[in-house]
This record gives structure tokens, sequence and C-alpha cells, in this order.
């Protein structure tokens, strides 16, 4: 596994059409890997080359899309070989970010799944709970559906095999795991396997929000608070009124 | 009020795209985008427009519609599809001004899969995420992120008087060869045989096709090691392959990341071809390298500028009757607008 403080390997730059190049650094989902993608990510959008169309950072790896009549790819090569041989692709690493804090209502229609995760690892929903809502998660990245944040640092606890009957709608805005993984998902009604725990009121995806459509960026901290049902509601209803309830506190 | 165009038959899938939602793929939303970018370009070329401005894309099937407010001029490019304006036929490839009052009609496509319907000035639609482009997926985009109803009406911008552009049927977009790709980002995921099978088969668009993607069958392709991979972001005309080896290309509305290993990339150059391929048509598959890619970008930039220097002005009955008769071959066959010869 690629430690930081060592000299990691260079990631390999692999093809992706004669407009897109990915930088992979590994093919596993591992924090320090992503940690790279993302400080990578970061320096190259400092770096603002003409010709960059976006970047989509992933688990271990960082899409760059670019138009090709104005960027060269060796060019790109060559500055994203620069920018690791002189260090600057890990500068952002350790970059503090502020914790997000996500209301959760567990169980019940909100979470449909809570208890049979529960009784699945022999514990009551209350213990699930305090396990989900007790860890610190890294959003590795967001995709498959508009602001859906993949997470990690789910407890080793609670690590759920999909389901094998996926399903083809769930409720918005569901909090959700699967295998070693946590799952914010937008207010869409998305197919998924994973197992539901709960529903947040926090919009993680919101086009009428256009001051920030999304909440969550690849390498953001996340801790989620359980709510009552009351409580619940009132936030739905300060959401609908458009005020922000997802809080950013400092670590 | 200012012109607006009348929905009266929809079509099957009709959206409004433009180049695409760009800037926003980290947070996983799908670009979306005109699924042949070349013939949007062209039909907004026609009619004065910027080359990525959004229009309607017409899938399969034509829509019917009625002017209303004001005066417009349109024209239609793409896939070929009868036009008939106030009943009387008109064409594909060359700009038309209509007044208040006016209807249009669109028919089936004869060949070809999607057509654009280009308007001087563009849709007076408000951008999401900077952009019209429908994702009808996550209902972002375009009329409320959906495809067309009968009874929407499109609100126009406008434009002030501008020429009849007509791009003449010898220089009408025609796709030769096998489609070009280029290798990786996970070809080593696959055995060489499955590589070399790839490259050496006949593939048919299969019915799984659409703004998503397109699956091809044909012979399946072997993986080395398995067919899961860690998700990583994906590129338009990014060719997965799935746990039952049939390649499946990803499109203008693809998902932002995936979990399958992909053997190869269309070009950019060749994407448009594929948003004419049809259900049924067989293609192949022919690897260049970077450099040759790299090369094919800059020809196809220069073919298109060449194709809209050679629109050409259509002034009065005299140039109408002209454009009747090569309408005439069009009809008979000579020239196909988008004869997507794949072999």
């Amino acid at each position: 596994m690629p430690d930081a403080a060592d000299a990691p390997a260079a990631p390999r730059l692999l093809d992706a059409g004669e407009a897109g190049l990915v930088v992979e650094f590994g093919d596993a989902i591992d924090e320090a890997l992503n940690r790279r993608v993302i400080a990578l990510a970061d320096a190259l959008e400092a770096r603002a080359l003409e010709g960059v169309r976006e970047l989509v950072p992933t688990y271990r790896s960082l899409l760059v899309m670019f138009d090709p009549l104005v960027l060269a790819k060796a060019r790109l090569r060559e500055e994203i070989a620069a920018l690791w041989a002189t260090g600057e692709d890990r500068a952002g690493e350790d970059a503090p970010r502020g914790v997000w804090h996500v209301p959760v209502l567990y169980g019940g229609v909100h979470g449909v799944d809570l208890d049979a995760v529960a009784r699945l690892h022999g514990l009551t929903t209350d213990e699930v709970i305090a396990l989900h809502a007790g860890a610190t998660y890294r959003v590795y990245m967001i995709g498959f559906a508009p602001g859906f944040a993949y997470l990690g640092g789910l407890p080793e606890a609670i690590h759920t095999s999909r389901r094998s009957d996926p399903r083809l709608k769930t409720p918005p805005r569901s909090i959700s795991i699967g295998g070693r993984q946590a799952a914010v998902a937008p207010p869409l009604e998305i197919p998924s396997g994973w197992h539901l725990l709960g529903q947040t009121p926090v919009r993680s995806y919101d086009p009428a929000r256009t001051a920030r459509p999304f909440l969550f960026t690849a390498g953001d901290a996340l801790r989620f608070v359980p709510v009552s049902p009351a409580e619940y509601e009132a936030l739905c209803r300060a959401v609908e009124a458009g005020e922000a309830v997802a809080e950013r506190k400092e670590a | 009020m200012g012109a607006h165009l009348v929905i009266e038959r929809p079509g099957l899938f009709s959206t409004l795209q433009d180049a695409g939602r760009f800037g926003y793929q980290r947070f996983g939303i799908s670009a979306s985008g005109a699924m042949d970018p070349f013939a949007l370009a062209l039909a907004n070329a026609l009619v004065g427009n910027p080359r990525g401005m959004a229009a309607v894309e017409l899938t399969m099937l034509g829509l019917s519609a009625t002017v209303e407010g004001g005066p417009l001029r349109l024209a239609l490019a793409g896939a070929d599809m009868a036009l008939t304006i106030d009943g009387r036929p008109a064409e594909g490839w060359r700009a038309y001004a209509l007044q208040p009052g006016a209807r249009i009609e669109i028919g089936p496509a004869r060949a070809g899969m999607r057509a654009y319907l280009a308007i001087a000035g563009g849709f007076a639609v408000p951008p999401t995420l900077g952009s019209l482009s429908t994702h009808s997926r996550s209902g972002i985009g375009g009329l409320e992120g959906r495809a067309l109803r009968a009874g929407d009406r499109l609100a126009l911008n406008g434009a002030p008087a501008g020429p009849l552009l007509a791009l003449p049927p010898s220089h009408r977009p025609a796709a030769r060869g096998p489609f070009r790709v280029l290798l990786g980002p996970q070809d080593d995921h696959f055995t060489p045989e499955g590589v070399a099978t790839f490259l050496s088969s006949d593939y048919r668009v299969s019915d799984k096709a659409d703004r998503m993607g397109a699956q091809l069958d044909g012979p399946q392709i072997a993986h080395r090691d398995g067919f899961n991979i860690v998700s990583d972001g994906i590129v338009n005309g990014a060719i997965q392959v799935p746990g039952h080896g049939r390649p499946v290309v990803l499109l203008a509305d693809r998902q932002t990341t995936g979990g399958y290993p992909k053997i190869a990339t269309v070009i950019g150059p060749d994407l448009w071809r594929l948003g004419q391929a049809r259900p049924g048509d067989v293609l192949r598959l022919s690897a260049v390298t970077a450099e040759e890619a790299e090369a094919a970008s800059r020809a196809h930039e220069a073919e298109l500028a060449a194709l809209i220097a050679a629109m050409v002005e259509e002034a009065g009955p005299a140039g109408l009757s002209s454009e009747r008769l090569l309408s005439h071959n069009l009809v008979g066959g000579v020239c196909s607008a988008l004869d997507t010869d794949h072999a």
C-alpha cells in the first residue's frame, strides 16, 4: 500500500481517447491513493492549463478531459510529470477542509434495511446507528448520479455485501451502505443495490441552489448526526425554504 | 410576445441538445449534448448560429409544429428526414424563412438516426448548469428535463434577418470505413486474443442503443482477469466490456463513472457516426495511434470549417428551383446524406 510519506510510485498515464488522459495511481479503494488523486486534481486546477476541459477525480485515478486542438496530449503528459517530479501533486494532501455534519433519520420507512442489517451482524438497530454515526467518512468521489457521494470509512462491524436484488428505485436522499462503503444519495429516485439505513433532509444536489448546486466535493470529510422524526420534518421544511441544513464544522 | 414554435406531434424522442454540459462530470452530471455534434454544428451554421447552440434533436421520427408570434429562420440537418413547409416539399441542409402561421412537418428518418432542427437565434429556455442539453434520466435541462410533448410552446430568442444558406449535396457529411478507436485505458484487462477479436470482427448495433450508449452484438471479448474494476471516469465514446463480453459504447448521456474495464475509446471525429447508427447496422473497429487520433481531430475540425465555408446563399425562386432538382436526386438515392456505411 502506498504511503504518502515515502516516495510513492509514479502514476500510470493511460489513453481515454484523443481528448482524455487517465492518471492512475492504483487499482484499489484506498484512502492514500484517493488523497493523491485529489491532490493532483487540485494541483492541475491551480496550474490552469489552457485546453483542460474538466477533471474527474475517482477512487484511484484522475480523468483529465481536454481539447486536443488546444492542448497536445504530449504536453499534458509533461505537465503532469513535472507536477509529479516537484511533489506539487502531493502538496495539498493534508489540507484541512472541515467536516460536513449531515442529519439522518434512521430506520422505518426512511431506512427500510436498518433492521435487516442489524440482524445480519447480530447487533441492535441502535448499535448500527451508533457505529454508522460514530465514524468520520471521506468523500472518495462523486459519481453515478448527480451529487451521489461515495464514502470511505464505514466501520468494519457493519460492512455488508450488496443486495442480490438491486432496487430499481430508492427513496430520494437515502443514506445507504454497500460492501465497505457508505453513500449519500441525491434527491432523485435512483436505482441501487445498497442497504438503506436512513434518509437525510439534505440535498447533495439541487440545481435551483445556484450558488452551490453540489454540496460535497471529493476529498471532503463527513459525519452523520441522528435526528428525531420531528427534527427531520423541521429540517425538511427549512430545506424547502431554501436554508442550508448541512453544516461544515472545523475538524 | 416573440416568436414561438408550438409542437403538435412531438416525434419519438425529441429533446433540446447543445454541445453539452461541461465541468460537472466530477459532480456526477452526465455531459449529454447532441449525439451528432457534426450535424448540430452544420444545422446551426445554416441559420447563422454559433455551432454549439441548442437545437431540437429528433430521433428516428420527425415532429410537426406551427410558428406563432413572429417570423423565424430554420434549418434541418443530420439524418435524412422528409420536410414539408405548409404542405410543400422542402429539404434538409438548407435554411428557410417562415412566417407566423407556417406549419412544418418532418417525417421519419430514411437514413441515419438523428436530425437537428436549428432556429436562428436559438431557444429562449433558461440553461441548467450552463447548458440547455436535456438529460432525461436525471430530469435536467431542456424543457423541464424531458422530451418534447404535444402542446409544448418553445419560446425563441429571435434573430435579425440573415441569408438563407444551403449546403450543396456534394458537401454533405458521409461516413466511410471502420470506426477509429484508441486502445485503453484498460486494454490490458483483456487477453491479446480478446483485443484481436475486438479489432477484427463485425459488430452489429443491437436494440440496446440509446443516448446513454449502444451495445454491440458480435464475438465475445475475453477478459484477462475478471470484469470488475474500481470505478473510474468515463469519456464520450468509451467502450466498456461487461461480464457478457460484448462491447458497449458509452455516449452522450452515459454515467459519469463506471466499474467495467474499457478496452478502447472511439475517437472524437467518429462519434457523430455513432449518433447516426441504427440498430442492425454492422460496423468494424480499427485501432489508431494517439498521433493519428490527434491528426484526425485536426482534420475533422478543418472539414467542418470547409463545409461551413462551402454553404451558399439561396436567392429567390431561381435558387429554389435548382434546389428542387437536387432534392429529386436525393429522393432517388443518388446521394444519401448520412449513409453510415461502416464496412
